[in-house]
């Protein structure tokens, strides 16, 4: 093996941690929103990602039945597409079920578990058990070689491009815009905001649904490495929810950082063992870490 | 006989009373075995209900992790009982003689250092407990003792959950994998499978699982159990009191998880083999519907509970699996919106004054105003329904 084999091995290496990392980031990212900015814990997470999946099948079948000629472009709308439902579904189910239980997280819990039953049935009824995968675009095929016996995966280099895209709006978003000064400030004090005249209630309502979008944009995304099935959501949740915990519920710049930490571990100790193994040391370290230090990475310094 | 009635009714045993009648009488009498097998299993989760509703309903602690401590009981059960049937005699097929089918399919020549102790029975039976509550104690102390609770422990414990099914799916060799440990006969040459056995099993969970409730209202009445009860609404005034709340919280914990551990071992004991697929994310809250479901607050409505969901799961899955997960997300959802008391809370609110307006009505000796309530399928205790005759008004 020569020195260049070596580099390029560690090259693609390097590239397999970023995408996890781009996919960790990414599952979490709407989380951060709702369970970090707003402390409501949706169970039903994977579920918006799972519509998210499910919508850009939807239209990869529809587009090849009807619009072939169309097959090339149709990804990005669907993505769109996708934001809106989740959006849309988000919004209804913050009227219907989470609006009522804000003071009580542990029975948020429960019902947003109960859910995502309810969600995974319906996606078996409507698509059937199976797992499907959407027929994606020529572009997003194969892989880039730069070099001699260096491949980049494009669909890899896809969902790190999109992530970089979502971050950076959550981030202009929550920071620079209105609604974001709304939401911090109802996160840092209820009352307060209420009292100089902000609709907290429609601002929980405006972010739960962003936050349920961003999800969906997540699930779109993921269709490009993997398939779906009307069970795929709840293998992201507990993955999701650490992400978030891990970096320190409130801080979104700890989701990035807990994100990029956990891709790496996992991606270095895959090198060492197998695949289970990896997965449960990062699992027990990020475990272990947090009982040393519960408030994780980046502790938000308000006084609650 | 009358200080008999008042012992019952100071210490409100009527309810597990009713609940033992049904368990140990009724249920026998009506069931034939290959049923009351199913209601065996059942109880063995009313074991994990009964512990949560201590750790949850009382401690106001939930935790989602209560199958990794059903698993880890049953496991240690199945560990025995699994070196009991790989005796050499019975695989001398392997290449490796002696030990489970499992380790030799794996290429394991020599039983591994921590399956040693599991060859007795005295050793697995203590393990069936210690191994949960040790890691119990472990996760509790060091979240309790750093004030994490609420919704962070919550999380913590399904990552637990999810390392352990990870780990025991990985470790094929060690643990038997995706399959679990199956083929498991006979304790210590008793044949578990006969039906002779599986009655005598099946007394022997309601039995220790009236056993359990009755420690756990021990608990609930004494000093300790006001104290639980405090902390859960009012930490904080609690600790100020001079009280150290994270230890409780550690006991009630650890309690809960030597419940689920038992439940877990009776669970091996009755159908004969146990997988991770009673340990994962997907199990653990599912148990927790169960005492959700007979009332976080109640011990019997917890049993109730477990046997309502599981009976359902049964019945559904048999005649109309699409329809059981949509039914279970409307049991979760009802549950939190409408019903958080669930059975035990409609009973209080519905049932019982009910029966105390008809008993009212008996002793006045006029028509009951109101005979046409609805009766949801709660515990009746019933010396009343059917009766009550219209009888003729005292003064005409």
């Amino acid at each position: 093996m020569s020195l260049t084999d070596m580099y390029n091995i560690a090259l693609m290496q390097g590239f397999a941690g970023l995408s996890l990392f781009a996919v960790l980031l990414l599952m979490g990212l709407g989380l951060a929103i709702i369970f970090g900015q707003m402390g409501v814990i949706n169970m039903a997470h994977g579920e918006f990602m799972a519509i998210g999946a499910y919508t850009i099948f939807l239209f990869s079948t529809l587009t090849q039945n009807y619009l072939p000629d169309a097959m090339q472009a149709y990804f990005p709308f669907a993505i769109c597409v996708a934001f809106v439902i989740a959006f849309i579904v988000g919004w209804f189910v913050e009227w219907a079920l989470i609006r009522h239980l804000y003071k009580r997280p542990l029975d948020t819990l429960l019902a947003t578990w109960g859910l995502s039953l309810g969600m995974q049935q319906m996606f078996r009824s409507t698509f059937g058990p199976k797992e499907v995968s959407p027929t994606l675009p020529d572009w997003l095929m194969g892989s880039w070689a730069p070099s001699e016996g260096l491949d980049i995966p494009i669909n890899g280099m896809f969902v790190l491009a999109l992530t970089a895209l979502v971050t950076g709006l959550v981030m202009l978003a929550l920071y620079k815009s209105r609604w974001g000064l709304r939401v911090r400030a109802t996160v840092s004090n209820r009352v307060m905001a209420n009292a100089i005249g902000i609709n907290t209630k429609k601002t929980d309502r405006l972010t739960f649904a962003i936050g349920c979008g961003i999800a969906g944009v997540a699930g779109a995304a993921f269709t490009t490495i993997g398939s779906t099935g009307p069970t795929s959501g709840q293998l992201y949740i507990v993955d999701s929810f650490l992400v978030v915990t891990f970096g320190g519920a409130a801080s979104l710049l700890g989701t990035v950082v807990s994100a990029f930490g956990i891709a790496q571990t996992q991606s270095i100790s895959e090198f060492f063992m197998t695949g289970s193994m990896a997965k449960v040391l990062t699992l027990s370290l990020i475990v272990l870490i947090l009982m040393m230090r519960p408030q994780g990475l980046f502790a938000s310094k308000v006084r609650r | 006989m009358d200080s008999l009635k008042a012992l019952i009714k100071r210490y409100q045993l009527g309810s597990l009373l009713l609940l033992t009648l049904l368990l140990v009488v009724v249920l026998p009498l009506t069931l034939d075995i290959f049923r009351l097998n199913l209601v065996g299993k059942y109880l063995c989760y009313a074991f994990v209900a009964v512990g949560l509703v201590m750790v949850w309903g009382y401690g106001g602690v939930l935790s989602l992790g209560q199958g990794v401590f059903f698993g880890l009981g049953g496991y240690a059960m199945a560990m025995f009982l699994k070196l009991e049937a790989s005796d050499p005699e019975s695989t001398k097929i392997q290449s490796t003689p002696g030990i489970p089918d499992f380790m030799d399919w794996n290429q394991i020549t020599s039983l591994p250092a921590f399956w040693v102790p599991f060859k007795s029975l005295p050793l697995a039976l203590l393990a069936v407990v210690l191994v949960p509550m040790a890691l119990a104690w472990l996760i509790s102390f060091a979240m309790f003792k750093r004030r994490v609770g609420g919704v962070y422990f919550a999380i913590i414990t399904q990552a637990v959950a999810l390392i352990c099914t990870v780990l025991i799916i990985g470790q094929q060799g060690y643990t038997g994998g995706v399959n679990g440990m199956t083929d498991l006969k006979t304790m210590l040459g008793w044949d578990t499978r006969t039906d002779s056995a599986k009655y005598i099993l099946y007394f022997l969970s309601a039995g220790l699982l009236i056993a359990s409730i009755l420690l756990c209202m021990w608990i609930q009445k004494s000093k300790l159990g006001t104290l639980l009860l405090a902390m859960r609404d009012k930490e904080d005034r609690v600790r100020f009191s001079g009280y150290d709340v994270a230890m409780f919280k550690v006991f009630v914990f650890c309690l809960a998880a030597a419940l689920s551990a038992i439940g877990g071992a009776m669970f091996t004991l009755q159908v004969g083999f146990m997988s991770p697929s009673f340990v994962g994310i997907v199990p653990s809250i599912e148990m927790v519907i169960f005492a959700a479901v007979g009332g976080r607050m109640s011990l019997v409505g917890a049993v109730y509970g477990a046997l309502l969901v599981n009976f359902g799961k049964t019945y559904f899955s048999e005649t109309a699996p699409d329809l059981w997960l949509f039914l279970m997300a409307a049991l979760f959802i009802g549950v939190v919106l409408a019903f958080p008391n669930g059975l035990a809370g409609l009973y209080e609110s519905h049932i019982k004054p009910w029966i105390a307006r008809r008993l009212a009505a008996r002793k006045a000796g006029a028509t009951p105003r109101t005979p046409a309530a609805p009766t949801p399928p709660a515990p009746p205790a019933s010396p009343m329904s059917g009766s009550a005759p219209p009888a003729a008004p005292a003064q005409a």
